[in-house]
């Protein structure tokens, strides 16, 4: 059962900023709530306050352009990506993810902002964002700053967010000639959460030598976990065979997976292997085409 | 708890609700409206039978506080019918025999409601992936896809 709480529903991002200043310790923002009404309903949430920011029209946005790349507003819902021309053209892999990412009815209600916040490391978004290299906006009445995604996740569905500050937009960069950003999840029923994950990011020079890579992790572990040490197996080489094997034995000594009901850790270790050969495989082949 | 006015427009109609905020839109639906032919499975996200729309988008009661709906219009089951004659997509699950418990039947039939207004002529694919957040518990899943393919097809217009 939910317990009792005091519901807000501020009308502006300034007000809701101000909510936040002044109930800090005791609330919870809510957006979409897929996920946070499930953990309330089991009890394992508890908050004074409920802050709804659903509404806020003016964080519902997707803007690009050359220099700036992609902003996506906080309350911009899965389904509106996964529909978006404009992503489906600069970044595709988001569009790809976003359609193998729950079940409609989710992606109608649940927002981009929420599902980052939420800090699952099963999630599909943040890996991907991470690879593709993308910063997120955190504001409080305060002010406001903006860190890369990847130092976003501290912890156990922990995240760096002040107690009075918001997610407020997240940042992709311009995708740079020949680099392609692939994601792949491995489950038993098609859009189910991951059992564990991996996005990559290749970047090429022109003669197909790797000039830059991207492993992220996902649901190996606490967090998304970025896999420097499989990166740099890849930075400087071609593709080929032995290399994929390479990285992928680097990556499954990176990632620091937990048993589970779903899966045991060795074989989230094996899973974030085989994914990783395939997917830095597919990055790869996509930034030569 | 503060009970607050809620003001919720379901198939047309304005209801004046008095409730906790916590209040799930399912349960605004089924014990203070009165219309029970949305069903509460797994609470979890997971099964669908809870499906309604709002604003035409599908979308699972059980995880949308009854509050998050007030502005908005939320179309059940109940609001497929119109004067006694009901909408293609229930005539035909009823003709392809589209239910064996008949539980998950009102979530499928409004997430095909939604599916088939925003994709009108879908693939059977598509279909597949359109009902990919409702589960049948009987898997009775062919005659669900057939159901939702004759009215592709158009088999169903001007009924």
């Amino acid at each position: 059962m939910i317990h009792d709480f005091t519901y807000l529903k501020p009308g502006t991002l300034k007000e809701a900023l101000s909510m936040l200043a002044d109930h800090k310790d005791e609330c919870k923002i809510i957006c979409g709530g897929q996920s946070l009404l499930i953990i309330m309903r089991q009890g394992l949430l508890v908050t004074d306050y409920l802050i709804d920011i659903k509404g806020l029209d003016e964080l519902n946005y997707i803007t690009y352009d050359e220099k700036q790349g992609l902003r996506m507003g906080a309350t911009t819902t899965h389904r509106t990506v996964e529909k978006s021309k404009l992503i489906k053209e600069k970044y595709p892999v988001l569009v790809a993810v976003e359609g193998k990412l729950a079940s409609i009815q989710v992606r109608n209600w649940g927002t981009i902002g929420g599902n980052l916040a939420h800090g699952d490391s099963s999630g599909d978004l943040a890996p991907t964002l991470i690879a593709l290299g993308a910063t997120i906006k955190l504001s409080s009445a305060k002010g406001s700053r903006t860190i890369p995604l990847e130092e976003f996740y501290t912890g156990l569905f922990e995240t760096a967010l002040n107690k009075d500050e918001l997610v407020v937009e997240v940042q992709v960069p311009f995708v740079r000639p020949r680099t392609a950003t692939a994601y792949k999840k491995f489950n038993l029923i098609e859009n189910d959460q991951g059992i564990a994950g991996v996005a990559a990011t290749v970047e090429v020079d022109q003669s197909r030598v790797c000039k830059d890579a991207r492993i992220v992790l996902s649901n190996a572990g606490v967090t998304p976990i970025v896999a420097k040490g499989a990166e740099k197996v890849l930075i400087g080489k071609k593709l080929n065979e032995a290399l994929l094997a390479e990285a992928a034995e680097a990556v499954a000594k990176e990632a620091d997976p937990v048993s589970d009901i779903h899966a045991s850790e060795e074989f989230r270790r094996h899973l974030v292997k085989v994914l990783t050969k395939r997917i830095v495989k597919q990055a790869w082949e996509e930034a030569i085409r | 708890m503060e009970k607050r006015l809620l003001k919720l427009k379901v198939n047309g109609q304005e209801y004046e609700l008095y409730i906790n905020p916590k209040t799930l839109l399912v349960e605004a639906i089924r014990d203070h409206i009165g219309l029970t032919g949305t069903k509460r499975g797994c609470e979890t996200v997971s099964c669908g039978a809870c499906t309604v729309t709002i604003d035409d988008m599908a979308v699972k009661s059980c995880s949308v506080l009854a509050v998050q709906a007030e502005g908005r219009h939320v179309r059940t089951v109940e609001g497929l019918e119109a004067n006694g004659k009901l909408a293609p997509i229930q005539k035909s699950f009823l003709d392809h025999g589209s239910y064996q418990c008949g539980f998950c039947t009102p979530g499928m039939l409004m997430t095909s409601e939604a599916f088939l207004k925003e994709n009108p002529t879908p693939t059977r694919e598509e279909i597949k992936e359109g009902i990919e957040g409702n589960i049948c518990r009987c898997t009775g899943y062919n005659s669900i896809v057939r159901a939702i393919e004759a009215v592709a097809k158009g088999n169903y217009k001007g009924e």
